[in-house]
């Protein structure tokens, strides 16, 4: 093997990192949202992914039988559809379920759990229990090569620059806008917050249905790299659960790091190790670091 | 108990009616046949039904993979009954749901056997819920027809394998890998439980020690990986001659993307698995698989005047888009199996089924000629397709002789 073989190599393994990085940002972000900041255990988070790939696979229909000319498009509106979509349905899960729960965590669990449960069979019952494949424009396909031997895939290079938008996008909302002021106020003194004049209940709701839309624009970018059908949620829930609870609950800026210290750990032990050992050791490496710090990676600093 | 008693009696009251009415009409099989004499093992028939069970996952994670097996089992079965049932009886089919859940599809068994007294059930998909359920079928001396490709090592009495067992569906591939595309070099890949790893041991001492190849690499990833960027990365520093891939569920699809997505494609890369039907390409989309290859049994575009009545026949009962993988045709087989075992044994008693199974023949099979071999699965022939990108496989190659079934195969454990 020439020099250039193993630069070529260590370039797109490096690039695999990355892209498993974003993928586990992704995500998390929603979850981060709604577990890290409003304490509530949403276990059908990955269903409302699930939400977002079925909105992709809608508007590739439409695309395919009734407007082909927006063959090379539709998946940018499908995105924005999939946010939509899950927020609405998100901010309805808000009102109908939790908001009765936010005094018994451990509830909202087996709620979530139902609530999962229900939707998988929503979906069965819609589309099929087959799984199904959107056609994915021509631009989304294949791979970037620079030159030969290089292969950098272009759904990777397209889920990596999605997520550093998406992640930029909620930073600045959760620290400049007036949302995100009162989420954090919520979130250090909900008693306090509530007297100063901030009504926690919309906040809630608000905040519940922004994760449940950034779920669905991650489950709408997913459909690129990953299967689309009734229970392809379940596959991205553990590990979702996984980067919000290793970073810490205080700062957007955990999840980020834990995705980034979980998809490195990961991609380069599945390298030089096999793929499930690769798994084993990730997660040892987790569980070693939460007995030792269990409120993750940033922790908040208020008095409990 | 009162009830067996009662059922006893009824059966015999059934006999004499059979044999009354056999006096006036003489001419239909239920009535040559009386009731008494061909089920002594108080099974639920009667003189114009027998009752069958289907034990299959509806809903839950398999209801993907099962629903095509219980479409296709109930085709054959509206099939024999609009033909005149089995021994001029009607098939009537109580349906149970295993629900993707091991224990419960063992509760269902039961409840099939002990409570409906079904002739026999057609049913299971992977071989966790057919493990579950053996023990029910053995000690209850149930009968069942498994239409899933699996890894082999087994054989009861309870049971006829309509699917391959690995060497079927390995060995004759391999070959024809080492023939037609030269391949020395492999690289094994599959999810991490037992079909893959049993398959792969398989196809390690196959390629080492009969084909004189090498494996440059053997892979596992736990079930439902969602990437496979580093894998990927390995087969490009291995470059081997063929790529050995037996993943399953949501990763098949995860798995193809990202191969496509890393400029992995059927023109430049030679790939051969044997976890891909048409069934697996609606979710992978043919696009992302086009130019592989697949070695089954079935597929649904063999050009074959029984496989186009079959094909044609289940785009009637279930739409115009349905779609026909390998495991949804083994299922189609078991009712007529099971019939002509049933006819050939005079009997729906199960051991007297299982004594006439053996030879059992299918000539019009929609895969081709097929016929049950001593040890309980299929005599058949192994074929390899190439995928399109329409979601079909075409035909390529298919093995001149009927493959002879070998679920412990010597040399290779």
């Amino acid at each position: 093997m020439s020099f250039s073989d193993i630069l070529n190599i260590g370039l797109m393994q490096g690039f695999a990192g990355l892209s498993l990085f974003a993928v586990l940002l992704l995500m998390g972000l929603g979850l981060a949202i709604i577990f890290g900041q409003m304490g509530v255990i949403n276990m059908a988070h990955g269903e409302f992914m699930t939400i977002g790939a079925y909105t992709v696979y809608l508007f590739s229909w439409l695309a395919d039988n009734r407007f082909p000319r927006f063959s090379q498009t539709y998946f940018l509106v499908a995105i924005v559809a999939a946010f939509v979509i899950a927020f609405a349905v998100g901010w309805l899960v808000e009102w109908a379920l939790i908001r009765h729960l936010y005094k018994r965590p451990l509830d909202t669990l087996l709620a979530t759990w139902g609530l999962s449960l229900g939707m998988q069979q929503v979906f069965r019952s819609t589309f099929g229990p087959k799984e199904v494949s959107p056609t994915l424009p021509d631009w989304l396909m294949g791979s970037w090569a620079p030159h030969e031997g290089l292969d950098i895939p272009i759904n990777g290079l397209f889920v990596l620059a999605l997520t550093l938008v998406i992640t930029a996008a909620l930073l600045l909302a959760m620290y400049k806008s007036r949302w995100g002021l009162r989420v954090r106020a919520t979130v250090a003194n909900r008693i306090m917050a509530n007297a100063s004049g901030i009504d926690t209940r919309k906040t809630d709701r608000l905040t519940f249905a922004i994760g449940c839309g950034v779920a669905g624009v991650a489950g709408a970018a997913f459909t690129t790299i990953g299967s689309t059908g009734p229970t392809s949620g379940s596959l991205y829930i553990v590990d979702s659960f996984l980067v919000v609870t290793f970073g810490g609950a205080a700062h957007l800026l955990g999840t980020v790091v834990s995705a980034f210290g979980i998809a490195q750990t990961q991609s380069i032990s599945e390298f030089f190790l096999t793929g499930s050992m690769a798994k084993v050791l990730t997660l040892l490496l987790i569980v070693f670091f939460l007995m030792i710090r269990p409120q993750g990676l940033f922790a908040s600093k208020v008095r409990r | 108990m009162n009830t067996d008693y009662q059922a006893g009696r009824r059966h015999v009251l059934q006999g004499l009616i059979a044999l009354a009415l056999a006096g006036v009409s003489g001419l239909n099989w239920a009535a040559s046949l009386p009731t008494a004499k061909v089920n002594t093992t108080k099974l639920a028939v009667t003189d114009s039904e027998v009752v069958v069970g289907q034990l299959h996952s509806a809903t839950g994670t398999m209801a993907i993979s099962e629903t095509g097996s219980i479409q296709a089992e109930q085709l054959a079965i509206d099939q024999i009954n609009a033909a005149g049932g089995v021994l001029g009886r009607k098939i009537r089919v109580i349906k149970e749901d295993g629900a993707s859940d091991w224990p419960t599809f063992a509760e269902k068994a039961k409840k099939l056997l002990v409570n409906d007294h079904v002739a026999t059930v057609f049913g299971c998909w992977t071989s966790a819920s057919r493990k579950a359920v053996l023990p029910v079928f053995e000690k209850e001396n149930g009968l069942l027809y498994y239409p899933t490709f699996y890894e082999g090592l087994e054989q009861s009495k309870n049971v006829i394998y309509t699917g391959q067992e690995a060497t079927q569906q390995i060995l004759w591939g391999l070959d024809w890998a080492a023939k037609e595309k030269k391949a020395k070099t492999f690289f094994l890949v599959g999810s991490d439980y037992i079909w893959p790893r049993t398959s792969h041991k398989i196809a390690r001492k196959h390629i080492e020690n009969v084909l004189k190849g090498k494996v440059v690499g053997e892979e596992y990833y736990p079930l439902g990986q969602t990437n496979f960027n580093s894998l990927i990365n390995k087969i490009k520093v291995a470059k081997p001659d063929a790529v050995f891939a037996i993943i399953v569920g949501g990763s098949n699809v995860s798995f193809y993307k990202q191969l496509k997505a890393a400029g992995i494609t059927g023109s430049k890369q030679f790939l051969l698995t044997t976890s891909v039907t048409e069934d697996e390409l609606l979710g992978i989309g043919g696009e992302n698989a086009q130019g592989f290859y697949s070695s089954v049994k079935y597929f649904q575009s063999i050009d074959n005047p029984n496989n186009k009545a079959f094909v044609a026949a289940f785009k009637a009962k279930y739409g115009d888009k349905a779609v026909i993988g390998d495991v949804t045709q083994a299922a189609y087989l078991g009712p007529w199996l099971w019939k002509a075992a049933v006819e050939k044994a005079g009997s729906f008693d199960v051991d007297k089924v299982v004594a006439a199974s053996p030879g059992i023949e299918m000539a019009n099979a929609p895969e081709g000629y097929v016929k049950i071999h001593a040890n309980h699965h299929l005599w058949s022939k192994s074929k390899i397709g190439q995928i399109q990108a329409d979601g079909q496989i075409k035909m390529v190659a298919e093995s001149p002789k009927l493959n002879e079934p070998d679920p412990f195969p010597k040399g290779y454990q």
